[in-house]
C-alpha cells in the first residue's frame, strides 16, 4: 500500500515538474520575478534622506544671519536656495520642489544682540509628506541648536544642556534603512512568488477541466495536493537561497546567524506561503479569481502589514490582530533578526511556530474543503 | 458600428459581473482595502515599549521616567537590572529602546552639572528607532527647561516655531489615503483588462470574437471600456469615502481629480492591454501584472520617498503614470495644487497613456494577422 502511494507520488511531481518547465512563466515567476523584484526594492526603497531641499527666507541680512545660513549651505544634509521674499518658496513649497521653509524673522540680529531676548527661527515643512516633513523638523532644528552653540562657545556663555542624550544603535550603527529593508523585501518577494504560483496552477487545473480527470485516478485528494505542492515548494526553497545569497552580495548585508536557522525559516514560511495559495485555489478555482485574491491577500498585506516598512505597534489593536495572521509578518520579523542580529531563539521559535500554524491551519481547511467532489 | 462595440462593452461587464466571487472581488475588495491599508500603512509611531535600568538613587530620574508615561508613544515602561537583560529584551524586540542612568545621576543634576542618559536602540528598525530617538529628545528637552524653572537655573531657551503646511497635526493618514486610492485604481484596472484577452484566449473564445464582424480596433475598444467604468466608479465612491469616513480634507477642485483618474486610467488600460496581447495564457498575464504592479508602487514615492532613490532610479520614475497620479491626487486633496502644477502632471500621463493605448493597438493588430 505504502509503496503504491509514494509511486503515484513520484508520477503526480514528476507531471507537475513537467509542466512548470512547459511554460517558462512559471519559472520566471520562481526565479525572474524574484530577482527583479530584490534589485527594485534593494535599490527603490529608502528611508534615508539623501539632500533635503529647503528654502531659506532671509527677512534679515545681517552678519549673523550669513553665518546661520552658511552653516545650512554647509551642511551635507541641505540643498539650500535663499530669498528675501517668502512669497517665492509657498509656490515651491506647494508644488514639491523644496522640501521645507526656513524664516529668519526682521528682528533677528536685533534680538540677538539684546541682553535676555533668544532669536527665533521658523521652520515650515510639507505636511503633505509626514515622514520628509518629521526630518526636515529634526535636521533644521539640529543644525540651529548647532550653529546656537557654537556661537555660544565664541561668545563664552553657558551651553550645555543640562540632561543630554547619547544614543547607541544596535545592529545598524549606521542607520542604512536597506539594512532592515531588504531583509524585508525577501519576505514579501517569497510570498508573492509562492502563494501566487500555487494558486494560479491548481486554478488552471480547475479551470481547464483536467482536475476531474485527476479526481476519477484512484489517488486520493492528499495526495494530489502534496504532488502540487512538492515540486514548488524545492523551486522556491532554491530561490529563497538564491535571494538571501543575492542580497548579501549585492547590497553588502551582513548575515549574523547560522544557516541551519536561515533554512528552518524559509521551510516553514514557504509551507504557510503555499498553503495560503492552496487554500485560494481552492474557493477560487479560476485563474482569474484566483490572481485577484493572491494579489489582494498576498502580495499588498505582506507590503503594508507584515512590519518590513511601516511599523506594526503604531496600527490599531483589531489591525494588530489581523497582521498575526499573516505569515509574512513573522518571517519579516524572522529574517531582520536572522541578517542583523544573529541566532536568537526566544525571538526565532515562536515566529516560526506561528508560521507553522498557519500553515497547518490553511492546509487542513483546503483539504476539508477539496474532498473529491464536482460541483 | 457604434452598436457593436456597444453590444461588446456589454458582453465584456456582464463577463465580469456574472461569477458572483469576481464580483465580490471587484466591490468589495478594494473597499476592504482603503479601510485596512490606511489604517495600518504608517510611519507614525505609537505604542512601542521601552525599557529603563536606573541606577541613580535620587528622585530625577523617577521624575523623568513619569514623563514618558504621559505619551501616546510609549506603551510600556520595564525597569531592567542590567545591560544582560537589556540586550534580551532588545534582541527579542520585546522594547524598541533602553535608556539607563548611572549612580550620580540625581546628584548631578541637582548641582547643576550635565547628566547624560545613555538609549541603546534597535536599528533593525531603524527609522522607527530614528523617531524614537526624537521623541525621547524632544521629552528631555521639555525636562530640562521645567528643571531648570524649578531651581532656578539658567536655560537654553527654546528658540523654534514649527508649522506643518498642508496638514497641522502631520498626521500620516491623510499621505496614505490619496495615495491609495491611485494604487487600488491601478490594481483593479490592471486586473481586469490585463486577464480579458489572455482569458478569451486561454478558453478559446477568441477565436469565436475573431470570426465575427467586428474589427480588431472595436474589441480593444470593448475591452477597453470596462475597466474604465470600473476605475472611475471606484474613484467616484472612494473620494467621498476619503472626505467623510477619514476625513481628509479636500481643498481642489473634483473635477480636476476626476480628469485625473480618467487620464489615468488610460495610462494603466493601455499597459493592461500591451499585456494582454502580448501573453498566451492567463498565467503569463497574471505575471506580466505582477511585474508592472510593484515597481509602480516602489517607485511612486508612497512607500518611500522618490528623493531617496539613487538619480538614475529617479529618472525611470518619470516613466510611471502612478508617481503622476499620486502627485495630483494627493495636491488636490490637501494642498488646493494651482492648475499649472496639476498640468505639469497630467500631461506626462496623458502621453504615456498615448504610447501605451496606440502600442497596444499596433501589438494587438500584430498579433491578429
Amino acid at each position: 500500500m505504502k509503496a503504491v502511494v509514494i509511486k503515484r507520488l513520484k508520477g503526480l511531481i514528476i507531471k507537475e515538474t513537467f509542466q512548470i518547465f512547459r511554460d517558462p512563466s512559471s519559472l520566471m515567476i520562481a526565479f525572474l520575478l524574484p530577482t527583479m523584484l530584490l534589485f527594485l526594492y534593494g535599490f527603490g526603497l529608502s528611508l534615508d534622506i539623501q539632500k533635503l531641499k529647503i528654502g531659506i527666507v532671509m527677512e534679515d541680512t545681517g552678519v549673523e544671519v550669513q553665518s546661520l545660513v552658511k552653516s545650512y549651505t554647509n551642511s551635507k544634509y541641505f540643498d539650500v536656495k535663499t530669498s528675501t521674499d517668502r512669497h517665492v518658496f509657498k509656490k515651491q513649497l506647494t508644488s514639491g520642489e523644496i522640501n521645507g521653509i526656513i524664516v529668519i524673522p526682521q528682528d533677528f540680529s536685533k534680538s540677538l544682540k539684546k541682553e535676555n531676548d533668544t532669536p527665533k527661527i521658523q521652520i515650515i515643512t510639507d505636511g503633505s509628506d509626514p515622514n520628509t516633513a518629521n526630518f526636515v523638523q529634526n535636521y533644521a532644528t539640529g543644525a540651529w541648536s548647532n550653529w546656537q552653540s557654537q556661537k555660544a562657545v565664541t561668545d563664552k556663555q553657558k551651553t550645555q544642556q543640562l540632561i543630554s542624550s547619547r544614543p547607541r544603535f544596535w545592529f545598524n550603527p549606521e542607520l542604512e534603512s536597506r539594512r532592515f529593508l531588504v531583509p524585508g523585501s525577501l519576505g514579501i518577494i517569497l510570498s508573492i512568488s509562492g502563494t501566487l504560483l500555487t494558486s494560479l496552477v491548481i486554478a488552471r487545473e480547475w479551470e481547464r477541466g483536467t482536475m476531474e480527470a485527476l479526481m476519477s485516478t484512484p489517488v486520493s485528494i492528499f495526495e494530489i495536493l502534496a504532488g502540487k505542492i512538492v515540486p514548488y515548494f524545492i523551486l522556491g526553497m532554491i530561490s529563497a537561497y538564491v535571494l538571501v545569497f543575492v542580497s548579501i552580495l549585492l547590497f553588502d548585508l551582513p548575515f549574523k546567524a547560522s544557516f541551519l536557522m536561515l533554512s528552518l525559516t524559509c521551510c516553514v514560511f514557504l509551507f504557510s506561503a503555499l498553503g495560503l495559495g492552496l487554500f485560494i485555489s481552492s474557493i477560487a478555482k479560476n485563474q482569474f479569481v484566483a490572481a485577484q485574491i493572491s494579489l489582494f491577500v498576498g502580495l499588498l498585506p505582506a507590503f503594508l502589514l507584515s512590519g518590513f516598512l511601516f511599523e506594526i505597534a503604531s496600527m490599531p489593536k483589531p489591525m494588530q490582530i489581523i497582521t498575526m495572521l499573516i505569515p509574512a509578518r513573522h518571517f519579516v520579523s524572522n529574517m531582520q533578526t536572522l541578517f542583523l542580529t544573529g541566532d536568537v531563539p526566544a525571538l526565532l521559535f515562536p515566529n516560526i511556530f506561528k508560521m507553522f500554524l498557519i500553515g497547518l491551519f490553511l492546509f487542513l481547511i483546503t483539504a476539508k474543503k477539496t474532498v473529491k467532489r464536482l460541483d | 458600428m457604434f452598436s457593436k462595440i456597444i453590444t461588446l462593452i456589454i458582453k465584456e461587464l456582464q463577463s465580469l459581473w456574472r461569477d458572483k466571487k469576481s464580483r465580490g472581488i471587484l466591490i468589495i475588495m478594494p473597499l476592504v482595502q482603503l479601510f485596512v491599508f490606511s489604517l495600518a500603512a504608517t510611519l507614525e509611531v505609537k505604542n512601542v515599549n521601552i525599557a529603563v535600568i536606573n541606577n541613580d538613587r535620587g528622585s530625577i530620574s523617577q521624575d523623568l521616567i513619569e514623563k514618558f508615561r504621559g505619551s501616546n508613544t510609549f506603551q510600556k515602561i520595564y525597569y531592567l537590572k542590567n545591560y544582560n537583560e537589556a540586550a534580551d529584551y532588545i534582541n527579542t524586540q520585546k522594547v524598541i529602546a533602553v535608556m539607563s542612568f548611572q549612580q550620580n545621576f540625581s546628584r548631578k543634576v541637582l548641582k547643576g552639572e550635565p547628566a547624560e542618559v545613555q538609549v541603546i536602540l534597535d536599528g533593525r528598525k531603524s527609522n522607527t528607532s530614528q523617531i524614537v530617538y526624537g521623541y525621547i529628545n524632544r521629552i528631555l528637552d521639555g525636562f530640562n527647561s521645567e528643571t531648570a524653572d524649578k531651581f532656578n537655573m539658567s536655560k537654553i531657551e527654546n528658540s523654534v516655531i514649527t508649522r506643518t503646511w498642508f496638514n497641522p497635526n502631520n498626521e500620516y493618514i491623510w499621505f496614505t489615503v490619496p495615495g491609495l486610492l491611485g494604487i487600488l485604481i491601478l490594481t483593479l484596472a490592471l486586473v481586469i483588462t490585463g486577464l480579458s484577452i489572455a482569458r478569451e484566449r486561454e478558453l478559446g473564445t477568441f477565436d469565436q470574437l475573431l470570426v465575427s464582424p467586428i474589427q480588431p480596433f472595436e474589441i480593444l475598444i470593448g475591452k477597453t471600456v470596462p475597466g474604465l467604468i470600473a476605475g472611475m466608479a471606484e474613484a467616484i465612491i472612494m473620494i467621498p469615502l476619503a472626505v467623510l469616513i477619514f476625513k481628509i480634507p479636500f481643498t481642489g477642485s473634483f473635477w480636476l481629480l476626476i480628469l485625473s483618474v480618467f487620464v489615468f486610467l488610460l495610462s494603466v488600460i493601455g499597459i493592461g492591454l500591451f499585456i494582454s496581447s502580448i501573453a498566451k495564457t492567463q498565467q503569463q498575464a497574471i505575471l506580466g501584472s505582477f511585474m508592472f504592479t510593484s515597481p509602480s508602487i516602489v517607485l511612486s514615492g508612497f512607500a518611500t520617498p522618490i528623493e531617496n532613490m539613487p538619480v538614475w532610479l529617479q529618472h525611470l520614475t518619470l516613466l510611471n503614470p502612478l508617481r503622476y497620479f499620486i502627485t495630483i491626487s494627493k495636491g488636490i486633496f490637501l494642498k488646493d495644487l494651482p492648475f499649472d502644477v496639476v498640468m505639469a502632471n497630467l500631461i506626462p500621463m496623458f502621453l504615456i497613456s498615448i504610447v501605451t493605448l496606440t502600442g497596444a493597438a499596433a501589438f494587438f493588430r500584430r498579433r491578429l494577422e
